[in-house]
Order: C-alpha cells, then sequence, then structure tokens
C-alpha cells in the first residue's frame, strides 16, 4: 500500500510525451515555493475550499470529535455561504482526520488529500492511458511529494510499469540514501531531477535539508549513464540571483555527462491550497518571474553550454 | 496573402447584413399561376427551375473573379414557399427577432401580402406535412421528443463526388438520352415515370447551361463598357469561362472551380436542402487542375497565386449564402446563418491511398487566410496521411476559429461498407453537414430530425405523462416507484423509446412518400449516381444507395441521469424514487445538499468511469437496436447518428430537473461530449469515455473538446494535439473538433458583443460567431469543460 495524494492523466510538462503523473504524499523538504502543500506530510490531510460550501451543516453534524462549528454572530465583510452563514471553522487540534465530514460533504469544500492506494489500484489507472503513451511516447511519472520516501511501493509500481513496457520517469528531489536510488534505478527510464539551491546554507534555510546528499546522488547518477533532466525553480529573490545560477552551471558543467535542464517558474497559485490545509505561505505576495527574466537565466545557463528548455 | 480584390470581397462579404428576397418567391408563383399545361409533376419541377434559372437576376460584383448568387445580391437569401410559406407575423419575426434575423423590405413584406401568401398559404409542403402527421406524433413534436427536418426544408443533405471536372451538362444530356432510349414501354410498369424523370433532369440540364449563359451576357455587357483594362479582359474571361461550362467538362483550375458553383447554386435554388450542398474531396477534385496548371504556365508562381486568389473569391461565394431564413422549431434546432457547406481536406483515394496533395495545403492556407463562417471546412485523417497534413490543421485549430473539424477517415471507410457500400465508394465518401456520413455523388442520405432521448426518461419516470404539460403523449410502462430495479425501470425507458421512434419512424415514412410524390429533385437526381441510370428521382429512391437517420441527442445528459438512478436509488439506496421524483419536481429548491450529492458523488460519463460508460453503452444499444437496420422507403435503411447542432438548447428548455443535478429548461450535453463541466479527469479520460461507443455502427458522432489557448502555444503543445487525434481514431473515434479559447474571453464577449463581433466559436459540428448565438447557448459553451492542464 501507499500514499497517493493525486492521479493525474495527460500530464505534459513531467517528461516527454503524454503521461500520467501519480503523485505521492510525504517530503523530507520543506521548501517554501512548495506549490503542492499537500504533499509534504505522509498523513492524510483535511482540505477546506470555503468557495464551495454551500452552509449544509452536515459536516457539523457528522464530525464526532466536535472539531467544525459555525459561527453564528454576523462577521462584517465576512463571505458567507448559500445558507447566509459564514464558514465553518475547524479546529485542526481536535481533527483526528478521519474524514467522514468529507464524505458526507456533496458540494466537495471538504476533502482529505491522500488516500492509501495498493499497486494493483494504481496500476489500473496508469494502464487506461496506454494508447496515449504509445502514440506519443509517453508514460508515466511518479513525482510527490518526494516519491522514494516510498520505495517500496515506488519500486513495485515501476516493475508493473516496465513489464508492460510503459516509459517509467522519476521526480524527484534526489534526498535519500543512495542505495534507495540504486535500488529503482534499473525500472527508471528518466529522472527529473530537483536542482534548487547551490548555497548550502540557503538551502537549509529553505528547503530545511542540506544539499550536499542531493549533489553526490546526481553526480553518482550521472556517473551510471542515467537519462536525467535537471529540473530547476526559479522562485524570485531566493534562488534566481546570478551567484546560484552561475553555481547551477559550473556544477552541471562538472557532471560526468551533461543533461538537459528545464526551468519551471514559480507560481503563486498554491495561495489558496495553503489557507485550505490551515498552513502558512511563507512566500505571500511573491509574483511569477517575467518571460524576460525566464529568458535571461535560460542564457545564462547556455552560456555553460547546457542545453536548457 | 489575399490581394486588395480579394480584401475588398471579403469585407463586402463580412459588411452586408443578412436579407430576405422575394423574387425566387415570386418568379414561382407567376410559373405556377400562367400554369404548365398537361405535364407531370417531375417535368412541372424541372420548367418551374428552368423559369427560376431564365430569370432571376444575373449579379456579378466588382473586382469578382467567381460568379453568380443565390439571391439577387450577397447576403440575400431566397425564400422557398412551395416549402414553407413565411407569413406577414413570421416576416416580422424574422425582420426584428434579435439573433439570425434577416431584414424584411417594405417591398418583399409587399410582394408577400400580395402575390406569395395568397397563392401559397396552405398549399406548401409544411402545411401537407403537417396535415398528414397522426395526433400522436403532433404530440410528440409539440412536446419536444423529436423534430423534423423536412417541415420548413427539403430532403438534401449531399455531397458531390468528382463527375462534373470530367462530365459537362452536355454529357450528361447524352447520358439521359440513352436512358430514355432504353425505356421499355411494353414490360415495365415504371417506364413512363422513368420517362418523364429523366426529361425533367434534361430540362434542368439546359437551364443549368442558360444561367451560366446569362452570365457570360452579362460579363460581355459589363466588359463593354469597363474602362479599366485589366478589369475588361478580366470580364471576358468570365464570360468565356461561363460560356464552356457548364456545358462542357472544365478544362482549367477556373473552369472546375465555376462549374461546381453553378451546381451549387442550381442544386440550392431549385429546393432548400438541408445543409447546402457540398463540393466533397475539394483538394483531390482539383489536384489536376493544379498539376497542369503548374506545369502549363510560364511561371509556376503567377499560376500559384491566381489559385489561390480563385480560391478565397470560391470560398468568399459560400459566405454570401447565409442558410435561407428558418423559423419555429427548426430555427431552434437550428440557429445560425450556417448554411452547412463543408469542404473535405486528404483522407484517402478511392484507392485507399494517402490522398494528401499540394492542393491540400494550398486549401489550409486558404482557409487560414480567409478566416469566414463559411464554408465549413474538415480534415479527414486516415492513418495513412502524414502528420505534417494534421500538425498544419492543428495549426489553424489552435487560432481558436472552431475549424477544420478533425474525422477518422479509416472508420468512416468501415462505418459506410458496414452500411452496404462498395469499398471504394466508401473510400470516396466522407462527412458532411455537422458530422454525418455519405457515399459522395452516390448517396441520399436523409438526415429526418433529432430525437430528444433524455426527455423520454422524464416521460418514463412519470408512466407516460409529460410533466410540463400534464399530456399522457407516452405509453403506461409503470409506476416508477414501484420498481424493484435498475432493470425494470431501463425496460421501461426501452419501451418507451421504442415507442416514440415508431411515431417518429411512421412519420418519415410517410413524409418521404410526400416528397417523392410532390416534390421530385430533377436537377439534384442528374447530379447523383445511378438516377439517370434508373430513371428515378433523387428522392423517390434513385440514388445508387438511400439512408435515412435519426440522430440521437443527449448522450451525456442521459447517461449521467441514468447513472444517478442506479447508483442512488437501487444501489447505494441514497434516495427513493419517490423522493428523487420529489426533488426534481421542485427543481432542487431546497434541496440543494442533495444537487451537490447528485452532481459530485456520482459517476459520470467522460472520466473514464465504467460504472457510468457501461450505461452510455447499454443506451447506445438500445438506440441502434430500436432504428438501424429498419426499411425506409427508398429502398434503403436506417441508421443512427448523434449529433445536436443547436437543438440541445431547445430539447433542455423542454425538460424539467434530471437526477444528474441539471436544473429544469437548461441545455442538455451536445453530441457524445460529456455533460458541461462533469468530466474531471482531463482530455485523454474524456476520449477514452467517448471511445466506448461503438462508433463504427454509427452514421457519426460529434465530440467537442475546449482547450486554453495557452495549451497549444508551442510546437510541443500542437505535437500533442496531434497525438491526442491520432489516439482517439486509433480508438476508433468517429470525430473531435476543439474549440480554442478560454472561458474569460468568452465571458467578455458576453459583456461588450460589439467588440468582439469577430469571434467565431466551434458549436456543435460548425463554427459560429460566439454575439450571434442565443444566451442559452453562449452560457453552454462557457459551461463546457476548459482543458487547461496538458
Amino acid at each position: 500500500m501507499g500514499m497517493v495524494f493525486d492521479i493525474r492523466r495527460y500530464a505534459i510538462h513531467d517528461g516527454p510525451g503524454i503521461r500520467t503523473t501519480v503523485f505521492l504524499k510525504g517530503c523530507p523538504l520543506d521548501c517554501w515555493w512548495c506549490h503542492n502543500p499537500e504533499s509534504q506530510s505522509s498523513q492524510p490531510e483535511l482540505i477546506f475550499r470555503e468557495n464551495r460550501c454551500i452552509g449544509c451543516e452536515a459536516c457539523v453534524a457528522e464530525c464526532r470529535n466536535e472539531a467544525i462549528s459555525f459561527q453564528r454572530s454576523a462577521f462584517g465583510g465576512q463571505r458567507s455561504t448559500a445558507n447566509g452563514l459564514p464558514p465553518p471553522v475547524t479546529n485542526r487540534t481536535l481533527c483526528q482526520v478521519c474524514g467522514e465530514c468529507a464524505e458526507v460533504c456533496y458540494a466537495e469544500a471538504r476533502e482529505i488529500a491522500g488516500r492509501e492506494m495498493t499497486v494493483a489500484q494504481v496500476l489500473a489507472e496508469i494502464v487506461s492511458d496506454i494508447p496515449f503513451y504509445d502514440e506519443s511516447g509517453g508514460g508515466v511519472t511518479f513525482s510527490g511529494g518526494e516519491p522514494l520516501l516510498q520505495r517500496e511501493f515506488l519500486l513495485e509500481l515501476l516493475r508493473a510499469c516496465k513489464t508492460r513496457e510503459i516509459h517509467t520517469t522519476v521526480d524527484t528531489s534526489g534526498f535519500t540514501a543512495w542505495p534507495v536510488i540504486e535500488s529503482i534505478r534499473p525500472y527508471t527510464d528518466l529522472f527529473l531531477y530537483d536542482l534548487k539551491l547551490m548555497d548550502d546554507e540557503k538551502h537549509r534555510r529553505y528547503t530545511g535539508v542540506s544539499n550536499a546528499l542531493i549533489l553526490s546522488n546526481l553526480r553518482k547518477l550521472s556517473k551510471a549513464g542515467q537519462a536525467i533532466t535537471i529540473r530547476i525553480p526559479i522562485v524570485p529573490g531566493i534562488n534566481d540571483d546570478e551567484d546560484n545560477i552561475r553555481r547551477t552551471g559550473e556544477f552541471l558543467t562538472c557532471l560526468p555527462h551533461r543533461h538537459p535542464v528545464e526551468l519551471l517558474p514559480y507560481h503563486a497559485s498554491a495561495d489558496g491550497k495553503y489557507s485550505g490545509l490551515g498552513k502558512v505561505n511563507r512566500l505571500p505576495g511573491t509574483v511569477a518571474p517575467s518571460g524576460e527574466r525566464m529568458q535571461m537565466i535560460a542564457e545564462r545557463l547556455r552560456s555553460f553550454g547546457l542545453q536548457v528548455k | 496573402m489575399s490581394t486588395d480584390r480579394v480584401c475588398k470581397l471579403r469585407q463586402q462579404s463580412l459588411d452586408a447584413r443578412e436579407s430576405l428576397s422575394s423574387e425566387r418567391a415570386e418568379l414561382l408563383t407567376e410559373f405556377y399561376q400562367q400554369g404548365s399545361g398537361l405535364v407531370s409533376t417531375p417535368v412541372r419541377r424541372a420548367l418551374a427551375f428552368q423559369h427560376l434559372m431564365a430569370h432571376k437576376t444575373i449579379y456579378i460584383g466588382e473586382g469578382e473573379l467567381i460568379v453568380g448568387e443565390k439571391g439577387p445580391a450577397p447576403k440575400v437569401a431566397p425564400t422557398y414557399p412551395e416549402l414553407c410559406c413565411h407569413s406577414l407575423s413570421d416576416l416580422d419575426i424574422l425582420d426584428t427577432r434579435e439573433k439570425t434575423s434577416f431584414k424584411v423590405s417594405p417591398k418583399t413584406r409587399r410582394a408577400y401580402e400580395q402575390t406569395v401568401i395568397p397563392f401559397w398559404e396552405g398549399h406548401s409542403m409544411r402545411d401537407l406535412l403537417f396535415h398528414e402527421m397522426t395526433p400522436e406524433w403532433i404530440a410528440a413534436y409539440e412536446a419536444g421528443i423529436f423534430t423534423e427536418f423536412m417541415e420548413q426544408r427539403a430532403p438534401g443533405h449531399t455531397v458531390l463526388d468528382d463527375k462534373i471536372y470530367h462530365k459537362g451538362m452536355l454529357d450528361f444530356k447524352a447520358d439521359i438520352q440513352r436512358s430514355l432510349r432504353s425505356l421499355d414501354f411494353l414490360n415495365d410498369p415504371h417506364a413512363y415515370a422513368k420517362q418523364e424523370e429523366l426529361r425533367a433532369m434534361d430540362i434542368c440540364a439546359d437551364a443549368l447551361m442558360r444561367f451560366a449563359e446569362r452570365h457570360a451576357e452579362k460579363a460581355r455587357e459589363l466588359a463593354s463598357v469597363e474602362h479599366d483594362s485589366q478589369r475588361k479582359s478580366e470580364l471576358e474571361r468570365i464570360a468565356a469561362v461561363c460560356e464552356w461550362v457548364p456545358a462542357h467538362a472544365p478544362r482549367d483550375f477556373w473552369e472546375a472551380l465555376q462549374y461546381y458553383w453553378f451546381v451549387h447554386l442550381g442544386v440550392t435554388t431549385e429546393l432548400n436542402t438541408w445543409d447546402s450542398f457540398c463540393p466533397g474531396h475539394l483538394d483531390q477534385h482539383l489536384e489536376p487542375f493544379y498539376q497542369k496548371g503548374m506545369q502549363t504556365s510560364e511561371v509556376s508562381e503567377d499560376f500559384r497565386s491566381l489559385a489561390e486568389e480563385l480560391l478565397h473569391c470560391f470560398w468568399i461565394k459560400f459566405n454570401n449564402q447565409p442558410a435561407p431564413p428558418k423559423v419555429g422549431v427548426t430555427a431552434a434546432e437550428s440557429g445560425t446563418y450556417t448554411d452547412f457547406a463543408q469542404i473535405n481536406l486528404g483522407g484517402v483515394r478511392p484507392d485507399g491511398s494517402d490522398a494528401v496533395n499540394e492542393v491540400t495545403y494550398l486549401l489550409l492556407d486558404v482557409i487560414e487566410e480567409m478566416r469566414l463562417l463559411q464554408p465549413s471546412s474538415s480534415i479527414q485523417v486516415s492513418k495513412k496521411n502524414p502528420d505534417r497534413f494534421v500538425k498544419r490543421a492543428a495549426k489553424i485549430i489552435r487560432t481558436g476559429y472552431g475549424q477544420p473539424s478533425v474525422f477518422n477517415t479509416d472508420l468512416i471507410v468501415q462505418e459506410l461498407v458496414r452500411m452496404g457500400k462498395s469499398v471504394a465508394d466508401a473510400r470516396c465518401g466522407g462527412s458532411s453537414g455537422c458530422v454525418e456520413v455519405g457515399a459522395f455523388g452516390k448517396e441520399a442520405y436523409i438526415l429526418t430530425g433529432y430525437f430528444n432521448i433524455p426527455k423520454v426518461l422524464e416521460i418514463t419516470l412519470h408512466n407516460g405523462l409529460d410533466s410540463r404539460t400534464g399530456r399522457r403523449i407516452g405509453i403506461e410502462t409503470g409506476d416508477p416507484a414501484q420498481f424493484q430495479s435498475f432493470d425494470e425501470l431501463f425496460a421501461a425507458f426501452e419501451r418507451q423509446i421504442r415507442h416514440f421512434l415508431d411515431i417518429k419512424i411512421r412519420g418519415n415514412n410517410v413524409i418521404e412518400r410526400l416528397y417523392a410524390t410532390y416534390m421530385p429533385a430533377p436537377f439534384l437526381s442528374l447530379l447523383t449516381d445511378d438516377c439517370i441510370a434508373k430513371g428515378k428521382d433523387y428522392h423517390e429512391g434513385g440514388a445508387r444507395y438511400n439512408s435515412t437517420y435519426i440522430q440521437g441527442v443527449g448522450m451525456g445528459t442521459i447517461t449521467d441521469v441514468l447513472a444517478a438512478l442506479k447508483y442512488h436509488v437501487f444501489d447505494q439506496k441514497t434516495l427513493a424514487m419517490n423522493e428523487m421524483l420529489a426533488i426534481l419536481a421542485a427543481d432542487f429548491e431546497g434541496h440543494e445538499r442533495q444537487r451537490q450529492m447528485l452532481l459530485n458523488k456520482t459517476p459520470k460519463f467522460g472520466n473514464d468511469d465504467d460504472y457510468a460508460d457501461d450505461l452510455m453503452r447499454r443506451v447506445f444499444e438500445m438506440y441502434f437496436q430500436a432504428i438501424d437496420g429498419r426499411k425506409n422507403m427508398k429502398g434503403g435503411e436506417y441508421h443512427i447518428n448523434l449529433l445536436p447542432t443547436t437543438v440541445h438548447v431547445y430539447f433542455g428548455s423542454v425538460i424539467g430537473a434530471t437526477p444528474d443535478g441539471r436544473r429544469a429548461g437548461t441545455p442538455l450535453s451536445e453530441g457524445i461530449s460529456p455533460v458541461q463541466g462533469a468530466d474531471r479527469h482531463g482530455p485523454t479520460a474524456v476520449l477514452r469515455s467517448a471511445a466506448k461507443m461503438d462508433h463504427a455502427r454509427t452514421g457519426g458522432t460529434l465530440l467537442n473538446q475546449k482547450f486554453t489557448p495557452s495549451l497549444l502555444k508551442n510546437d510541443e503543445g500542437l505535437d500533442h494535439l496531434v497525438q491526442l487525434v491520432r489516439t482517439y481514431f486509433k480508438l476508433d473515434g468517429h470525430h473531435i473538433q476543439f474549440n480554442v479559447v478560454d472561458a474569460a474571453t468568452l465571458r467578455e464577449a458576453q459583456r461588450h458583443p460589439e467588440q468582439h463581433r469577430e469571434l467565431i466559436v466551434r458549436v456543435a459540428g460548425y463554427s459560429d460567431y460566439f454575439c450571434d448565438l442565443s444566451q442559452a447557448l453562449q452560457d453552454e459553451i462557457i459551461a463546457r469543460t476548459e482543458h487547461e492542464r496538458f
């Protein structure tokens, strides 16, 4: 069994062709710019989407822990639900994330991110789009979170896919023990390998961990002759400075093999997700880098002889 | 690039306001008033056609290279009082209605009042048709169970093959003479009828030649007073072209286009045929003329420019012809100016080889450059066609103009062969109208009306009553609250479907005979194999193949409705049948929570979920079994297809709230697309669901997909679109079309129509100006799920 928080078909930005991306839940990193905050915890989490709430109060009646309440006093300026009530408040210390409120929330305002799935269940979703993979040279991508955190589950899925001649891609932070990577390598056609910050201190500050292991794993993986695409999120004010870009370029040119680079511009679309999870967005008000800025960074990396998309 | 001439003509076509002309109606009335002596019906119709072609206004516009208009001028629509005699109040409605209006001048109104109405009122085919229908038919028609295609327009809906490119009217006349000589008056009881039909065809051939000759005369006359030497020589060339075709087979590119255009005008002047008339595989037909031009001209680039300019002029001609005015239910089911001429590109040749050629790409350039509503265009994609072809078309689709639509040739051949065509005839076939298939030049494939599948379920849920009117129009199939299983409900639904289809088919069979008896079409017949050889009219079974279609509507809605009933009433038992019916009767008022459950916690079609998709297959099978293979009155068979034009809005307006969470009166799903907003797993899941239908046993299905422009902005996006299409076709999907426009743009256009008059969207098998659509249809298009995730 594995903990999956989303399966998206027709994913076309996670490797070649038309793909299905399976998002595994749980991540050892804690990046400030994370656009999938529901991927971080390995446990199921409650998401509340205020704009969908119709104020039917079914959740209040269903909750055994009395964690949900509707504030009946009129709030000035607060958005109200279809019943004219302000939206419910969930006390997350009382909430046990049992998911029963989500079951009865027909408007899908309450949802549990993360569900236990068997290999067979995930595989059933993956094989549905085989004709599209065949036509487009696509396949499956395992992303997260950090998929390597669920090594056994991932390994089984990868093996099952390879048995079926499905192209496999693993989207990883690289923050894991080398033997873990080594064990899945025979069943992985392509790694999407994230490279966030070259400065270790900054890396620790903005992701919560050191980059030493990530860089060393990348070197080993490159040396092994593995197909890798380097993915760099460009987050304004954090890693888009000349120093970081230069050091990234230098590092990549020193690897045993050259690997193509993809730049992923930061986008602010996750803001609603943070509030829906009751989490704090540590980059409020950060705006996406301009197309021009992205072009400049791409050009800078190309000046190292790298292939940048 | 467009020349100045083309820019002017195009702008003129865009700017001209649609108006109505009484010329055809007056000429026809004059002809019938004079009387034509002791002649048979086909000959009388041919003489009427001859009278029209000999006296209608000849229009040659400034700068035109291809000449001829259906009305007296561009965008001026003739009327067909023998089919539908508009009343004065119809004219007032046409003049003033907000959408698809036609200007009616006081002079036209007067002509109608004094000449046309007094003669035709109560004597049109429309009057006759309604008079001959049974009370059950009328009740079902009024309830919105089905529509009737022939109540204001004639059967037609057909496409030409390559015959006019090697045969002039004189050659057709020779064929007619041969057929006449072979008549056996001693043994064949039909010899006289055949003789009259053949004589009628012969008169029609003369009439078309005279029509061309009149254009030649007019061009010579204009040339004689023309001061500009270049225009003078153009007019002389036009005259020479019109003196040669259609009498003889065309010799060059210009003559080929002009010939087709005369034939197009002939067919659409003879009668107001559904879906106009179409040139079919134009790229294949023009290829030899193009190659010859390229080889024989001194500078091949000059020839290419000329060919392109002629094609631009040709395209504008189609755009000048709004579909003749429609009123009542016909206006509701087909609320558009589009007259549905569809040009097929690509596909395969009669020998099965790849048909994509240089002219295919030239025509794609023309489509992109002209960006006109009409003619409609489609690419016919075979596995043998190169990706370059599909990708070139995808580049046009990306511009958000809804054209060309995309068809699966290999499947169409399979569909046509299943319906009895020879392999070669099937390969020469393709799609026309919205998505309907036929063997071009050899088949009468008549669409007879839309069938409101979800409405029949609503009636089943009320044991035969129409809950909107309280009238009993169906049979009693049992109190739904007493059904012990979903299968019982489905069996009742099936009985009700068969009941209404029998009513529809009985009506169709009478209407087919009415047209065969009173309204033969000898000109269209002369163009259709094997009418000359058989001496039989197109309406009588003269064509080599004769198919009758009934178009099912609301496949997405009915699937979701049945899924909701099965899941919540029978499987999960979250709602008892009576509770469900009470909630629906209240239109969910006070039951928003249950509505959300029905919307969000129920299996839905379009998500590759077998629970729902199996029900779609079951409905498909039931509908197919109830129709396919039944005999029509022309020696052919009934078949099904699944498309809606704009009728899903009208059909939705006659249905109350439905168990899928749909509110009363709102549109149904269109074609075989999922219910608007119900597909939540992206385009591949939609295609997988849609491909679970056995398209090979239909005569056409329609699938709409909406993408945001950002998805297709780069080359990779285009590749993915091509791959999506190729995969859907590998799974034996019939057709797919794309709207590449975001919802925000559409909402903005709703707010400020004046700033978005040029915005074209895909509706259902055709494109239209967004601002010309009814508000309900605009909302429906916005509600279609937008795939932006790619």
